[in-house]
């Protein structure tokens, strides 16, 4: 088998971002859902969030070009 | 298997180095299309808002109405709903040009004879970053002093014996991970974007152009997907622009607000 082992490494790094941002983003349209008055409050708690949770996906793909053979 | 696999030459699948395009010169100082994209951007932009906003009426035309529509939006819902109506008015200028400076190189990606993304290239997406990244840490420390804006670091209410910890991290958090996943947010999903594009375009091309009979269709087939794609790009676009003014308006507020 040939190929880069750096691009494995990225597809295993983004699985956890991935269920993170849909589970933050699924409460944040639930606290919508329940309360459409909330949703200005909410939106900066669940972009706070995602910002947090996506940088571990975004230091998934740096790395595998740091770390490429 | 044969008359599948039968072709002329090989396939050379587009990669990082063709972002790389010196028009004038090479090297260090070469005049790349980058460049000159962001310039025709810069003029555009400028001279749009200028007319725009030299001649404002009480009953808008078709052009000061789309204008007030991203402005208002920017100021409305990025400005006013994240940093507070206190004081969020003098970050507006700084959100509305941030937001449509990305917005309109983000979306050179798709327009016809021009189409590259200026922001796929990280240079342009860590100038913005440094705007930003100065101007949180610049309204923390006159907000709330130097070492009150550390302090403000470590939300209240903690046992004492994680403070040290939670400094730390968070230490490393407002001046490393959010400057760089900022750029890098912006720079990755254009990179990505512009790829795809190059891989259906030139796929396509080698397809039809390069290749046996057979792979005719899947060739026509990849161009149709370039076109699906940049619907989807143009989607993306508008995305990271908001995404973009839209963590800067939170790490601003962050820096605004009063502790409590």
């Amino acid at each position: 088998m040939t190929g880069n082992i750096a691009i494995l490494a990225y597809g295993l790094a983004a699985i956890g971002p991935g269920i993170g941002i849909g589970l933050i983003f699924a409460a944040y349209i639930n606290g919508v859902a329940r309360q459409p008055e909330a949703r200005g409050v909410l939106q900066t708690i669940a972009f706070t969030g995602f910002a947090l949770v996506e940088a571990l996906a975004l230091l998934g793909l740096v790395f595998a070009f740091i770390f490429r053979t | 298997m044969s008359l599948i696999a039968a072709g002329s030459e090989t396939f050379e699948s587009p990669g990082i180095a063709d972002f790389w395009q010196p028009l004038v010169g090479d090297g260090a100082f070469a005049l790349t299309r980058t460049m000159v994209v962001f310039g025709i951007s810069a003029l555009a932009i400028s001279l749009i808002l200028a007319r725009v906003g030299g001649r404002l009426k009480v009953v808008p035309g078709k052009g000061q109405f789309a204008v007030e529509g991203v402005y208002t939006f920017v100021r409305n819902s990025l400005g006013r709903d994240i940093i507070g109506t206190k004081d969020f008015k003098p970050f507006v200028p700084l959100l509305f040009s941030l937001f449509i400076v990305i917005l309109v190189n983000n979306l050179f990606g798709v327009v016809p004879f021009i189409q590259f993304p200026t922001f796929s290239r990280l240079g342009y997406a860590v100038a913005l970053t440094l705007v930003v990244y100065v101007t949180y840490h610049t309204v923390g420390i006159r907000r709330k002093g130097f070492g009150g804006w550390l302090k403000s670091f470590v939300p209240s209410g903690l046992p004492p014996w994680i403070i040290p910890l939670m400094f730390v991290l968070e230490f490393a958090t407002y001046v490393i991970i959010r400057p760089a996943t900022l750029a890098l947010r912006l720079m990755g999903n254009m990179l990505a974007g512009h790829l795809l594009l190059l891989v259906f375009t030139v796929g396509g091309e080698f397809l039809l152009l390069h290749s046996s009979t057979i792979n005719k269709v899947p060739g026509v087939l990849s161009f149709g997907m370039t076109l699906v794609m940049s619907a989807f790009e143009i989607l993306v676009e508008f995305l990271q622009a908001y995404v973009f003014v839209l963590l800067t308006a939170v790490y601003i507020a962050g820096a605004v607000a009063d502790e409590h």
